[in-house]
């Protein structure tokens, strides 16, 4: 139960006390000491949740209430790049199907999975706010637009795709 | 108070209150699952949806939410109109998607409000053909079952166990369906309270698991109004059996006392009853020393042999009732009978006693205990002494909240919006003791000091509210202020450190501040933590003359005692092994009534079998001076009798001229009344044994009581006939009506409709209000006039250079009888003493060690408490390694030799459990 190495980095801890600076109390930040973290380690694990809620003077149970409401931290590993595919009205209309079935072919994973190579993790999102130009998805931090299922390599292979 | 229609008719409803409990306290049945009555309304479940009309001329109406709708005058509703009614409908049928439907194995079924608002909403076909959420269900400990599965997501069980009880350990995770209750990961639920989930959950996702093991639904359950015996709290259970064992045990509800919940030492601490170190028969001791059984007209003839005409001694009990105490009392006489507390017990409690009966202050109930609006905790952590009372203080200290809430209008049951309001602001709570304790989180300021110096502290405190110079303790001044400034002031102080200068200045804080009261707007309040069910009325019966152990001890080594009859009472718990030892040794036959086998048992020649509180009538006065009567939930078996049954024929056989005519429980309760002035009030504690509901004695049975005919049938085909009760008002049958009676006398909580424990409103003239019939007990200590407040005295205090074992009692074990309770005893840590961090360093060792107390060879592990004050060394009485332990005695402790270090990994984690207050 105690971990005897320290489950947060000093450069984390250093992240997560100057935003404990700006409010009245430590648990304010528990959203965003779970960013820091999950932007660290690509994910929150079980010692690190318990090591953000030690710093943060919660219970485990409490942050783990925060963390797991928000399907954007992540209690699992993931891959290195995460596919965020919109699967919500407009995209569905628009054939995200189609994307999807195009990701699964060429990466070999399906929703919630990760390849292998642990270079993609595929998970569904219900809006990314660029209705109009559906079907979108996210890779990584980039947004990537009118999807074309036939073109799905080139979003995946990292160039971006601002138009 | 507003008039309002619903469905054309017009309603008078409280000011201020919200539709739904203005439905339910009109009678209406309106269906609900997250709303409370002591938890108010968040709106989550959007069950209680009812139509609204803007004036006579709105035919359309909207949907509002009953439980956030306050009443205004002339406002028009719509409970039963299609719109209203189909919307619930809809609701319901969209919370049981994921409901497995498994009623037929759950331990909720027959008393679900699930099953209950299901059918009131007339939901019958399931129309969802997709597939259903399941859950993984953790382990929660001993005590509490998990089955998430049947979760509707009302969020009472967080609400309560977070916002009302402070648990931090049960939170939601996720979010839409994956909405789940439960732990980081599996554990024991670190809440004392963590039982009440049982109850507070609407339907089976948190079950009783001490009751799953041993199922029956509560149709087939016998129960009688019961008072828990587990500390001097005196809360109001429902204890439920069949086949002879208690299954359970439920709240009962009592607007001054307990209100909606238990402790879980209360819920969890009556599998004793069930232990199988009962006694089922008398046993006399042979001259080869064995004992042999006796039916019960032997074992009468020989305790009036060894009893009439001999010079006999009694010891009583602090658990046993008032009416066996005075039996044996009166046995003895008054000069021969000892309260059976130990030495170091016996003063504080008489002290405790003589203050509550001359303070000028309120000895509060719980209910006025919610209601301080300041608080200082002297000595006690009160979460361990008297839990209930703990449960109440965190609702006292929200009663800032509510004055923030006042200022802006908000009524009280409009929690989310309260909490929001207030954050953090709480009520001032000041906690003085000898370390850190299970209310640290809530109070203002904790200060850790020898139970000397909590004495003085307190006296520096009433110096200070009596105007005299605080300028050395400036920490005094501030708590003297905080006191100053309250409405409703209140001082808890309790026996547990056996410091009787503690209780004088905690009767000193209280007396100064109603000394400064000159225009009636503050109310201060006094309540004094006595440890066991009776203590308190055992005190009055006994008076300050009373012998104490040692006394008795003396006369007997000077031959002036044959005969010693001990009371539901382990000796060996009230003193040292030699100084038991040498009381018994020097009596020629020691007679002992108890339900268990004990260590006492094993020195007795004769050993006659007591019913438990759960199988016999009684009186026990509470911490609050409030006497309460519990009455038998089923006729004990084997040759089990009550105790009082037992003294009564011993005190007849002996021609005693107070008893030769008394044969009547009644008939007791009045002589003891009469005999002690103290105890008079006793009688009104309950109606007497003639009283009838409509004409009728009150079933102890619900109405659904199956198999009664079948239950003996593989043992016998014939049905005996049913138990008469001669007793009690209460009948051992299905036959009769509970309703209307009184408080004290109601055995369970059934309506039809509403099958489970939220039918308790239709017990109620106001939802969240006294018992329609009345509330139970009768408190026999008022506040007196004005008297004299007690002098500083000199706390007792040993070299500051030795170690003072101090007591710090624990919740799971300290109590004798809830510790041989399944649960209860899982929960009970081995004996263990605890040390501050500097006298660990200066004896050298460190968590996990183990020491031996100087003069014995007992061995102890070491726990290291960094909030313990200097010099204290804390143990928890009861705990098997700390019986005979003698509290505030001087020690030396050392390293024990041979001593295995228990896995760190679980010392890590009970430290790390501890941590979690």
């Amino acid at each position: 139960m105690t971990e005897l190495i320290p489950a947060l980095s000093d450069s984390e801890i250093a992240a997560i006390d100057a935003e404990i600076a700006h409010v009245p109390y430590r648990s304010a930040v528990a959203i965003d000491a779970l960013k820091i973290v999950q932007a660290h380690r690509g994910w929150v694990s079980d010692e690190s949740l318990r090591a953000i809620a030690r710093h943060l003077e919660m219970s485990a149970e409490e942050l783990d209430g925060v963390a797991t409401f928000y399907n954007l931290i992540f209690r699992q590993p993931v891959g290195d790049r995460v596919i965020l595919l919109c699967n919500s009205v407009t995209c569905w209309i628009k054939g995200c199907d189609k994307v999807q079935a195009a990701i699964t072919e060429n990466l070999g994973i399906g929703l919630g999975e990760t390849t292998a190579d642990n270079a993609f993790t595929l998970l569904p999102v219900t809006c990314l706010g660029a209705c109009d130009r559906a079907p979108v998805m996210m890779v990584g931090d980039d947004l990537h637009q009118d999807l074309d299922p036939a073109e799905i390599e080139k979003a995946l292979s990292g160039e971006p795709n601002r138009d | 108070m507003p008039k309002i229609r619903i469905d054309n008719q017009e309603y008078e409803v409280p000011e201020g209150a919200n539709l739904l409990e203005s439905c339910l306290s009109a009678g209406l049945d309106l269906p609900y699952f997250c709303w409370h009555p002591a938890m108010g309304s968040v709106g989550a479940c959007r069950q209680c949806a009812v139509v609204q009309y803007q004036n006579e001329e709105d035919t359309r109406g909207r949907i509002v939410m009953g439980c956030m709708t306050p009443v205004t005058e002339g406002a028009i509703f719509s409970l039963t109109g299609d719109k209203a009614s189909g919307f619930r409908q809809a609701v319901i049928e969209s919370l049981m998607l994921n409901h497995p439907h498994d009623c037929a194995v759950c331990a909720e079924g027959g008393e679900c409000h699930l099953q209950d608002m299901t059918v009131m909403v007339g939901h019958r076909d399931r129309r969802y053909r997709g597939l259903k959420k399941t859950h993984r269900n953790q382990y929660l400990g001993p005590l509490v079952h998990h089955e998430m599965n049947r979760c509707i997501t009302c969020y009472r069980c967080t609400r309560y166990y977070r916002d009302y009880a402070g648990g931090t350990d049960l939170a939601a995770m996720a979010s839409h369906d994956h909405v789940f209750f439960g732990r980081h990961d599996e554990g024991t639920l670190q809440s004392e309270f963590a039982g009440n989930l049982v109850e507070v959950c609407p339907t089976g996702v948190f079950t009783d698991k001490t009751l799953v093991g041993q199922y029956t639904r509560k149709w087939d359950l016998q129960s009688a109004p019961s008072v828990c015996v587990g500390c001097a709290v005196g809360c109001n259970t429902v204890p439920g059996e069949r086949y002879g064992k208690v299954k359970r045990v439920h709240n009962r509800f009592n607007a001054e006392v307990n209100g909606y919940f238990l402790c879980d030492r209360g819920r969890y601490g009556s599998g004793y009853v069930n232990s199988d170190t009962r006694l089922p028969y008398p046993g006399m001791r042979g001259a080869e020393g064995r004992f042999t059984a006796l039916n019960h007209h032997d074992a009468l003839a020989e305790f009036e042999r060894l009893t009439v005409g001999r010079r006999v001694a009694g010891i009583g009990s602090p658990r046993a009732s008032v009416e066996a105490n005075f039996l044996l009392r009166s046995l003895v006489g008054s000069d021969s009978f000892a309260p059976g507390v130990s030495e170091q017990e016996q003063p504080s409690l008489q002290r405790a006693t003589a203050l509550m009966r001359s303070t000028p202050a309120r000895v509060p109930s719980l209910a006025d205990i919610e209601s301080a609006d300041a608080i200082l905790v002297l000595g006690d952590d009160v979460t361990h002494t008297a839990p209930r009372v703990a449960l109440a203080l965190r609702q006292s200290v929200r009663n800032r909240a509510y004055e923030l809430a006042a200022d802006m209008k908000l009524q009280p049951w409009q929690d989310a919006a309260i909490r929001n309001l207030a954050q953090e602001q709480r009520s001032p709570l000041v906690s003085v003791t000898p370390g850190s304790t299970r209310l640290d989180d809530v109070a203002e300021r904790t200060l850790h000091l020898a139970p000397g110096e909590i004495a003085e502290f307190a006296f520096a405190v009433a110096a200070a509210l009596s105007g005299g110079d605080s300028a050395g303790n400036p920490e005094a001044a501030a708590v003297a202020q905080m006191l100053r400034d309250a409405r409703r002031p209140l001082i808890i102080a309790g026996t547990s450190l056996c410091e009787e200068a503690l209780l004088d200045g905690a009767a000193a804080v209280a007396g100064a501040l109603v000394s400064r009261e000159a225009d009636g707007t503050r109310a201060p309040m006094l309540s004094l933590v006595v440890p066991e069910a009776n203590s308190l009325g055992q005190a009055l019966l006994c008076g300050d003359d009373a012998p104490d152990l040692a006394t008795l001890t003396a006369r007997a080594e000077a031959g002036e005692i044959e005969t010693l009859i001990v009371l539901e009472n382990d000796l060996y718990r009230r003193g040292t092994g030699e100084e038991i030892d040498r009381l018994l040794d020097a009596v020629t036959t020691v007679i002992v009534l108890d339900g268990m086998d004990s260590a006492t048992c094993s020195r007795a020649d004769l050993v006659l079998p007591a019913a438990s509180a759960i199988e016999s009538e009684g009186t026990v006065v509470s911490m609050e001076g409030r006497a309460q009567r519990y009455y038998p939930v089923f006729v004990p078996g084997d040759e089990r009798h009550s105790s009082l049954y037992w003294l009564l024929c011993c005190l007849k056989a002996a021609d005693h001229k107070h008893f030769v005519d008394i044969n009547h429980v009644d008939e007791v309760i009045a002589a003891c009344a009469s005999a002690v002035p103290a105890l008079a009030g006793i009688v009104d504690a309950a109606p007497g044994g003639s009283y009838r509901s409509h004409g009728v004695r009150i079933p102890r049975q619900p109405h659904r009581y199956s198999g009664r005919t079948a239950m003996r049938a593989n043992i016998s085909v014939h049905e005996p006939k049913q138990p008469q009760d001669e007793e009690s008002p209460l009948a051992y049958s299905m036959e009769g009506l509970n309703r209307d009676e009184p408080g004290s006398l109601l055995p369970f909580v059934w309506s039809p409709g509403w099958n489970s424990n939220q039918s308790l409103h239709k017990f109620q003239d106001e939802v969240g209000g006294a018992l329609s019939g009345g509330t139970a007990g009768a408190r026999l200590i008022e506040a007196a006039g004005p008297t004299t407040v007690p002098e500083a005295a000199t706390p007792s205090s040993i070299d500051a250079a030795t170690l003072e074992l101090i007591p710090r009692p624990a919740i799971f074990g300290s109590d004798e009888l809830s510790a041989r309770s399944a649960g209860v005893r899982d929960l009970m840590p081995d004996a263990y003493l605890e040390l501050s961090v500097a006298d660990a360093k200066t004896l050298g060792v460190e968590a996990g060690d183990g020491v031996v107390l100087g003069g014995s060879d007992t061995a102890f592990e070491v726990r290291i408490d960094p909030s313990l004050r200097r010099g204290c060394v804390a143990y928890a009485p009861g705990l098997n390694g700390c019986i005979g332990l003698v509290p505030r005695s001087g020690v030396s402790l050392s390293m024990a030799p041979d001593w295995k270090r228990r896995d760190a990994d679980l010392i890590a984690r009970d430290g790390q459990e501890g941590s979690l207050s």
